[in-house]
C-alpha cells in the first residue's frame, strides 16, 4: 500500500525536469513579484475571498486561458512527434500520457470555465439581478474546480500523468493494467472539479427562475440566459452519474473492489456506459450555451432580433432530452446488437433536427441584416460552414453499421474536433471579444483580433481536415507512430504545420489580451455595439452592484426597446436606495485548498491522512453553518457618486462600432 | 437579497432568500436522485455476479433488517412531527422530536454498521465480489449520508437553541427535515430491491 516515495517526482525524463524547474522558477516569479508590489492583500481581499459573480466570472475565464495553453501545447506536442513517420520525440509511454491530459484539460479545464466563466459574468447581468442566487457557494464552486486543475496539472510533475485516455476506459485504466498513480489523479481531480460544476447548476437554475427582473418572464429572456439554464438543467441531471462513476473508479483503485475490473465479476464496459452516460450530455453542457453566445453576437451584429426564438428554445429543449438518450452511439462496438445499435442511432440522428433549426435560425437572422464584421461577428460568420462539417460528419458516424469502420479512427478525432472548436472554442472566442468591454471597460483590439480569428480559423481548418481522409484511410487514434509505407506522411505533415499556425492565432489573443489592457482606450460607451439586452444597460466594466435600479423589462431585447423608445434609462435621484450585498468570505478558497489536500493524499493512498483531512472538509461546513453574516448595505452616496462618473462619461462617448 | 419579510408565509419561506435556499435544495435533492439511481442500477448490473462468493441468500436476515427500516421509517415520521411542531412556533416540541428523530436515525446507523461487520466476518467484503462491492457501496453512501445528516441536525439544534425560531433557523431545520425525508425514501428502495428482491431470487 501506498507510493514509493522515489517515484513521488518524475525523474528521468529531460522534458520534464526541463518543466519542473520551469514550473519552480515560475512560482518563485510569482511569488517575488507580487511580495515586491505588495499586493498579497490586494489579491486576497479583491479576489480570493471575493463573492461577486463577476470577478468570479473573470478568474474562471483566466483559468480557461491558462489551461488552453496547457492543453494547446499537448496538442502541439502531439502534432510534433506525428508529423513525420516514425517520430522519435515522445515515446509511447509520454504519448498516451500527452494525449490524456489534453483531452482533459480542454474539456473539464479550459472549455467548461471559459463557459461557466463567461456565464457568471453576463447571467446575473442579463436578467437584471445584483448577483447569484448563492453568491458564497458560487465562490466555492470556482475554487473547487480550479483546486481540481491544480491537482490534475501537477501529476505532471509529481506522481505521473494519468495515460488511459480522458475516457479512461476499463480494464486499462484498473489497478491490473496501469498500476501507477497516473489514474488516481485522474478519479479524484475531476471528482473535485465536478462537484464544483454541479453547484454551479444549481445555483445558476435557482438565480435564473428566481431572480429575473420585474416584467422578465421565461419566453422574454435572452437566448444565452435559455442556453445557460437549460445548460445548468444538464448539469445536474448528468454530473451526479461522473460523481459515481468516478467514486466507483476510486474504490476500485484505491480499495481493491471489483465494479469495472476483469477478475472479482466486475463489468468493464459499466464503466463505457456510466462515462458516457455523464460524458455525452457533458457535450452539449459544453455546446449549448455558446449556441447563446452566437445568438447574442448574430443578432446583435445583424441589427435584428433573433430569428425564431420561441423554436430556438425549443429546439435547446429538444437537444437537452435527446442528449441523454444517444450515449450507447460512443460504442456501437461493444456488440450490444442491431436493435440497441438502430435505437441510438436513430435517436442521434435525431439531434440534428434541433440543431438544424438553429443554423437556420442563424441563418436567417443574418438574411437582410445589416452585417458588421466586428471580430466577435467573425467568429461567428465562420462557425456556421465549420460547425456543418462536424455535425454532417457526425451523422455519418451515426450509423451504426458504418461507424464500425469510423471507430477509432482519426476521422472521429476531426469530427469531435469539428464539433467542439468551432462549437464551443470560437463561441468563447467570439463571446470574450463581445463582452470583453463589459468585463474590464476597454475593448479588445480588433485588427489584432482579425489576425487572431484568420491565423485561428485557417489553422483549424488545415490541422483537423486532414485528418477525415487520413481516418478514412485507415489512421487509427493514440497511435504514437506510424511507418512511411502507410502514405499518411504528407497529410500529417500538413495537419502538423497546420496545428502551429493555429497556435500563432492564439498567441495572438495572448497578445491581444496583454496589449489593449496597456493601450486600449478607456473612453469607451457603456454599449459600444449598441446591443440589445440588459447587460448593456450598465457601466462597462459594471459596478459590483451591478444596477443602481433594477430595469423593468417588457419584451424580448429589452435594452433596444428601451433605448428606441427612450424609457427608463435615466436614473433619478430620488430612485437611489441602499443596495444590499453579500459580504466577501475566505471560507470558499480555504475549503478547496482542504479539498487539495485531502485529494492528494487519496491520491497517494495515504488513506488515513486523507481521512484526516476529509475532517478539515467538514469543519469548514460547519463553519459555515454556523456563519450568520448576512452581507451589507451599500449607501445611497456611494451609488450616485458611482452613477455619476459612468453617466457623464456617457454623454461624450465616442462611437466605436464602425 | 434584502430582508423583506412576508409574514403570511410559514416562517421558513418568509425572505426571498430562504425561499431560494429551499428550492436549491430541492434542486439539489434532484442530484441526489440521479446519483442513488446511477448507484441502483450499478447494483442492479451486479448483483448476480458473485465470483464465487456469497450470495444475498446467504448474507441477509430479514430481523436485522426489518428493525432498521421500522427505526428509520418512524424517525421519519417524527421529523414531520418535529417541522409541525415548528409551525406551531412551538420551539422546544420541534426539539423534542428532533432529538428522538436523530436517536431513531443513530440506532438505524448502528444496526447497520453492526450488520456489515457482521458480514465482513463471514467472508463478504466488498473486495469479494462485484455483488457485494455495488452492496457496500450503495448501502455505505446511504448510510454515509445518514450519519452526515444527524452530524448536521445537530449543528442545526445548536442554532435553534442559541437563536430561537427565526425565518434563518426555521429555514435550516425545514431543509434538514426535507433531507431526512428522502433519505427514508431512498431506503424504502433498498428495503424492497436490495434486500426483499434478494431474498426471494
Amino acid at each position: 500500500m501506498g507510493i514509493k516515495w522515489d517515484k513521488f517526482f518524475i525523474t528521468g525524463d529531460p522534458l520534464i525536469l526541463g518543466s519542473q524547474i520551469a514550473i519552480l522558477l515560475t512560482m518563485i516569479g510569482i511569488v517575488a513579484l507580487v511580495t515586491y508590489l505588495k499586493k498579497w492583500k490586494w489579491l486576497w481581499r479583491e479576489w480570493f475571498t471575493t463573492v461577486d459573480h463577476k470577478r468570479i466570472g473573470i478568474m474562471y475565464i483566466l483559468m480557461g486561458v491558462l489551461m488552453f495553453f496547457r492543453g494547446g501545447v499537448d496538442g502541439l506536442l502531439m502534432k510534433a512527434q506525428t508529423a513525420t513517420a516514425d517520430g522519435k520525440l515522445l515515446d509511447a509511454q509520454h504519448y498516451n500520457e500527452v494525449f490524456t491530459t489534453h483531452g482533459v484539460i480542454m474539456i473539464l479545464f479550459m472549455a467548461m470555465p471559459l463557459l461557466i466563466g463567461i456565464m457568471n459574468v453576463i447571467i446575473p447581468l442579463q436578467i437584471g439581478a445584483r448577483d447569484v442566487a448563492f453568491p458564497q457557494l458560487n465562490a466555492l464552486s470556482f475554487w473547487l474546480t480550479f483546486s481540481g486543475a491544480m491537482l490534475f496539472n501537477i501529476s505532471f510533475v509529481i506522481g505521473g500523468s494519468p495515460d488511459a485516455g480522458w475516457t479512461a476506459y476499463f480494464p486499462l485504466a484498473g489497478k491490473e493494467f496501469t498500476p501507477g498513480i497516473g489514474n488516481n489523479f485522474y478519479a479524484v481531480a475531476i471528482q473535485i472539479a465536478g462537484i464544483g460544476t454541479l453547484m454551479t447548476g444549481i445555483n445558476f437554475i435557482v438565480t435564473v427562475l428566481k431572480m429575473r427582473v420585474k416584467g422578465m418572464t421565461l419566453m422574454k429572456m435572452p437566448m444565452f440566459t435559455w442556453t445557460s439554464f437549460i445548460t445548468s438543467i444538464i448539469i445536474v441531471a448528468s454530473f451526479p452519474i461522473l460523481t459515481v462513476a468516478l467514486a466507483l473508479m476510486t474504490f476500485d483503485r484505491i480499495f481493491g473492489t471489483h465494479f469495472f475490473t476483469l477478475g472479482g465479476g466486475g463489468l468493464d464496459m459499466m464503466w463505457v456506459n456510466l462515462f458516457w452516460l455523464w460524458g455525452h450530455p457533458e457535450v452539449y453542457i459544453v455546446v449549448l450555451p455558446a449556441f447563446g453566445m452566437f445568438s447574442e453576437v448574430i443578432s446583435t451584429f445583424s441589427r435584428k432580433m433573433l430569428f425564431g426564438y420561441k423554436s430556438m428554445v425549443f429546439s435547446i429543449v429538444g437537444i437537452a432530452f435527446l442528449s441523454m438518450l444517444v450515449w450507447v452511439h460512443h460504442f456501437f462496438t461493444m456488440g450490444a446488437g442491431p436493435a440497441v445499435n438502430s435505437i441510438f442511432s436513430i435517436t442521434t440522428m435525431m439531434i440534428a433536427i434541433p440543431t438544424g433549426v438553429k443554423i437556420f435560425n442563424w441563418l436567417f437572422t443574418m438574411r437582410k441584416g445589416r452585417i458588421q464584421f466586428t471580430t466577435a461577428m467573425l467568429w461567428a460568420l465562420a462557425f456556421v460552414p465549420c460547425f456543418i462539417i462536424g455535425g454532417t460528419t457526425g451523422v455519418m458516424l451515426a450509423m451504426g453499421a458504418a461507424d464500425y469502420q469510423y471507430h477509432n479512427s482519426l476521422f472521429l478525432v476531426a469530427h469531435f474536433h469539428y464539433v467542439l472548436i468551432p462549437g464551443v472554442v470560437f463561441a468563447v472566442f467570439a463571446g470574450l471579444y463581445y463582452w470583453w468591454p463589459k468585463m474590464f471597460g476597454h475593448m479588445l483590439n480588433e485588427k489584432l483580433g482579425k489576425l487572431h480569428f484568420w491565423f485561428f480559423v485557417i489553422g483549424f481548418n488545415m490541422t483537423f481536415l486532414p485528418m477525415f481522409f487520413l481516418g478514412l484511410d485507415g489512421a487509427v487514434r493514440r497511435s504514437y507512430t506510424y511507418s512511411a509505407e502507410t502514405g499518411f506522411g504528407p497529410l500529417m505533415l500538413v495537419s502538423a504545420i497546420g496545428a502551429g499556425i493555429l497556435a500563432i492565432g492564439f498567441g495572438f489573443l495572448c497578445y491581444n489580451i496583454y496589449w489593449s489592457a496597456r493601450y486600449a482606450d478607456r473612453n469607451i460607451s457603456s454599449d459600444p455595439w449598441d446591443a440589445r439586452t440588459l447587460e448593456w444597460a450598465t457601466a462597462s466594466p459594471a459596478p459590483f452592484y451591478n444596477f443602481a435600479k433594477l430595469p423593468e423589462v417588457k419584451s424580448l431585447d429589452a435594452f433596444w426597446y428601451m433605448k428606441k423608445n427612450n424609457d427608463g434609462l435615466e436614473l433619478r435621484e430620488n430612485e437611489i436606495k441602499e443596495i444590499h450585498m453579500p459580504s466577501n468570505s475566505g471560507l470558499p478558497i480555504i475549503m478547496a485548498i482542504v479539498f487539495g489536500i485531502a485529494g492528494f493524499f487519496l491520491i497517494f493512498e495515504w488513506k488515513i491522512a486523507a481521512l484526516v483531512a476529509a475532517l478539515g472538509i467538514i469543519a469548514g461546513l460547519i463553519v459555515r453553518s454556523f456563519d450568520y453574516n448576512d452581507g451589507f448595505h451599500v449607501p445611497v452616496d456611494e451609488i450616485k457618486a458611482t452613477e455619476k462618473a459612468w453617466r457623464k462619461v456617457d454623454k461624450e462617448v465616442k462611437d466605436h462600432v464602425s | 437579497m434584502s430582508a423583506n419579510l412576508n409574514t403570511a408565509l410559514p416562517l421558513e419561506y418568509q425572505t426571498e432568500q430562504n425561499r431560494m435556499n429551499i428550492l436549491g435544495f430541492w434542486i439539489f435533492l434532484g442530484a441526489e436522485i440521479i446519483l442513488f439511481a446511477t448507484l441502483f442500477a450499478t447494483y442492479s448490473v451486479l448483483s448476480t455476479r458473485f465470483a464465487g462468493g456469497p450470495t444475498q441468500n446467504d448474507l441477509f436476515e430479514i430481523k436485522g433488517v426489518m428493525t432498521e427500516t421500522i427505526l428509520l421509517l418512524t424517525s421519519s415520521f417524527t421529523c414531520g412531527l418535529a417541522i409541525y411542531e415548528m409551525h406551531r412556533g412551538n420551539k422546544k416540541g420541534l426539539l423534542t422530536w428532533m432529538i428522538i428523530t436523530l436517536l431513531l436515525g443513530a440506532g438505524f446507523v448502528g444496526l447497520e454498521i453492526n450488520e456489515f461487520i457482521t458480514y465482513v466476518h463471514e467472508g463478504a467484503t466488498m473486495q469479494t465480489s462485484a455483488f457485494l462491492s455495488s452492496f457496500f457501496v450503495l448501502l455505505g453512501t446511504h448510510g454515509l449520508h445518514v450519519s452526515m445528516g444527524i452530524g448536521w441536525a445537530v449543528m442545526v439544534m445548536i442554532q435553534i437553541v442559541k437563536r430561537g425560531l427565526t425565518p434563518v433557523t426555521a429555514r435550516k431545520a425545514f431543509i434538514i427535515g426535507l433531507y431526512w425525508h428522502f433519505l427514508d425514501v431512498v431506503w424504502i428502495f433498498i428495503f424492497t430491491f436490495v434486500y426483499l428482491k434478494g431474498m426471494v431470487s
